[in-house]
């Protein structure tokens, strides 16, 4: 009991220390990364004993130390509890998200099986998107409580942006579980473990394509990042919903947007690359299909399992902060179309497209 | 028992904020707590599916688009004032009371429930009695919605 309870713990912990310090590390690849993009030198200003470590002190380091030393700044004819209550509530759902999501398959220990997945709900994806439309809450509420007209209109463009981007999100994953046939996130990565024609591992990328397309375009547009920053577009509303944010909670913010990232690529990784599926590994090791075999124990198959997870959201995390720095600003009306009239449209046909084919394959294998 | 005490409480405790508060941001936001509670007690009672649709659909959506308007609105529009036939909502809301208290205390008391079948509140029941035993009623219901979202496309370009 007492051992069960602390697995739990243990896992909860676990997750949410790695996606925080991903977080905190994606926000120097992001500064690094920005400067390699741009041909710049990047972050290169702090250091201790001259000790800079490509930059690593001054993101990790001296940053968090300013943001929480800073002046907690709140507007005198702002709503005071809201403005503190609106980064708890942007760093809130981007942090338990990531409850549902599976690192990893099980792992044996002694007698007792540990299934690598903080919480197993039978709604698991819908946890997920019920979470996800809570984080517009902190955009509105920061941006009302502030009384300022520039956060305001940041406040309604996130509120507006969001709403109209988590309905192409959730009908963009429809497709997959149409497939998979399940809401549990374990199960549809265990799903994916099979293999098409013999050797492609039945990936939803390879199933979904246009799904992956605009679930990850939608995801980009959730997380309120280039191109979708209009809710913060610095040229024309200064920082839109935080401009009167500083210190600490700015920081809440800042580090909700990158946890935002971590489980925008977790779920990326879960749906559509086989979350913690290495190719060809299957619980006792590896089959490959050219014919040759690799046993591995238990402990060595989770370890690669939980390895290939990590390696996917991490790519992911790049391949997003690589999208943003290299594309420009929407505007908003381009937003609105592109999320309306294009993502919408496209995912409901794939819907449609999908149906038709999953029942087309069950007639042809019930009577052949 | 005690988590559900908890949850009640809060609950309760919230539902109130959103009658008593003055501010309508926080009157909205007050009612947006008390959503995501309940639907907390939803999940602990083994239907986590009506507990993320609770969150999805109303904290998620519609309280979002309800606090859309509110910020849109001219701040002066959020005075209280006064409404018009409030004597006749007061009695009204009396006698609710008066009736919920008398069923309170004349009552049989609660017998506890038959136990449910495992798949209960499940993604998969729901959907077979939703498109097996009450396909007309949702049917209905979606050709509401689309005739309400008709309307206000409709009313939105006259606007305009």
């Amino acid at each position: 009991m007492i051992i069960d309870v602390g697995i739990i713990a243990a896992k909860a912990f676990l997750v949410l220390f790695m996606v925080l310090n991903l977080a905190g590390i994606l926000g120097w690849i992001e500064r690094k990364g920005s400067a390699l993009i741009q041909d710049r030198i990047g972050a290169n200003r702090a250091s201790i004993f001259g000790f800079a470590g490509m930059g690593l002190v001054n993101t990790l380091v001296a940053d968090p130390i300013k943001f929480l030393f800073k002046e907690d700044f709140i507007p005198a004819k702002g709503d005071k509890l809201l403005h503190t209550l609106a980064p708890c509530l942007a760093l809130f759902p981007a942090l338990v998200t990531f409850a549902v999501i599976p690192f990893g398959d099980v792992l044996i220990l002694g007698d007792r099986v540990i299934n690598l997945q903080v919480a197993n709900l039978n709604i698991g994806i819908l946890y997920t998107f019920a979470m996800a439309s809570l984080g517009v809450y902190g955009i509105v509420i920061g941006a009302w409580a502030s009384n300022n007209k520039f956060s305001l209109l940041g406040g309604v463009r996130g509120a507006a942006q969001m709403i109209s981007y988590e309905i192409a999100m959730g009908l963009s994953i429809m497709g997959v579980l149409m497939f998979y046939g399940t809401l549990e996130l374990q199960e549809m990565v265990r799903a994916q473990g099979e293999l098409l024609w013999g050797w492609l591992p039945a990936w939803g990328f390879f199933l979904q394509p246009l799904a992956f397309l605009l679930f990850f375009t939608a995801a980009v547009a959730e997380t309120k990042r280039i191109p979708f920053d209009i809710p913060e577009g610095e040229s024309e509303i200064v920082a839109g919903y935080h401009v009167e944010y500083s210190g600490g909670k700015f920081l809440m913010f800042f580090a909700g947007e990158f946890a935002e990232i971590v489980t925008a690529a977790g779920l990326v990784a879960t749906l559509f690359f086989g979350g913690w599926q290495v190719p060809w590994l299957m619980p006792d090791g590896f089959h490959f299909p050219w014919g040759g075999t690799l046993l591995l124990s238990n402990l060595s198959v989770t370890l690669l399992q939980v390895g290939a997870f990590a390696f996917k959201v991490i790519f992911f995390c790049w391949l997003q902060i690589l999208v943003r720095w290299s594309l420009p600003r929407f505007r908003y009306d381009q937003v609105m179309r592109l999320g309306w009239k294009m993502l919408l449209p496209v995912a409901l046909i794939n819907v449609v497209v999908t149906a038709v084919w999953i029942i087309l394959r069950q007639g042809l294998s019930s009577n052949p | 028992m005690i988590l559900f005490l908890i949850l009640a409480v809060l609950s309760i405790v919230f539902s109130l904020l959103v009658v008593f508060r003055r501010n309508v941001v926080h009157n909205a936001m007050a009612l947006a707590a008390t959503l995501f509670l309940v639907s907390i007690l939803f999940i602990t009672l083994d239907a986590p599916m009506v507990g993320a649709l609770q969150v999805l659909v109303y904290a998620g959506a519609i309280m979002v688009l309800f606090l859309f308007v509110i910020m849109l609105l001219n701040p002066a529009a959020l005075e209280p004032r006064p409404a018009a036939w409030s004597t006749v909502g007061s009695l009204a809301s009396l006698a609710l009371l008066w009736e919920m208290v008398a069923l309170f205390f004349y009552r049989p008391p609660f017998a506890a429930p038959p136990p449910v079948a495992g798949n209960f509140g499940g993604p998969e029941a729901l959907a077979q009695s939703l498109f097996t035993n009450f396909v007309l009623p949702f049917e209905i219901a979606s050709v509401l919605l689309l005739v309400a979202i008709i309307g206000a496309v409709a009313l939105g370009k006259k606007a305009s």
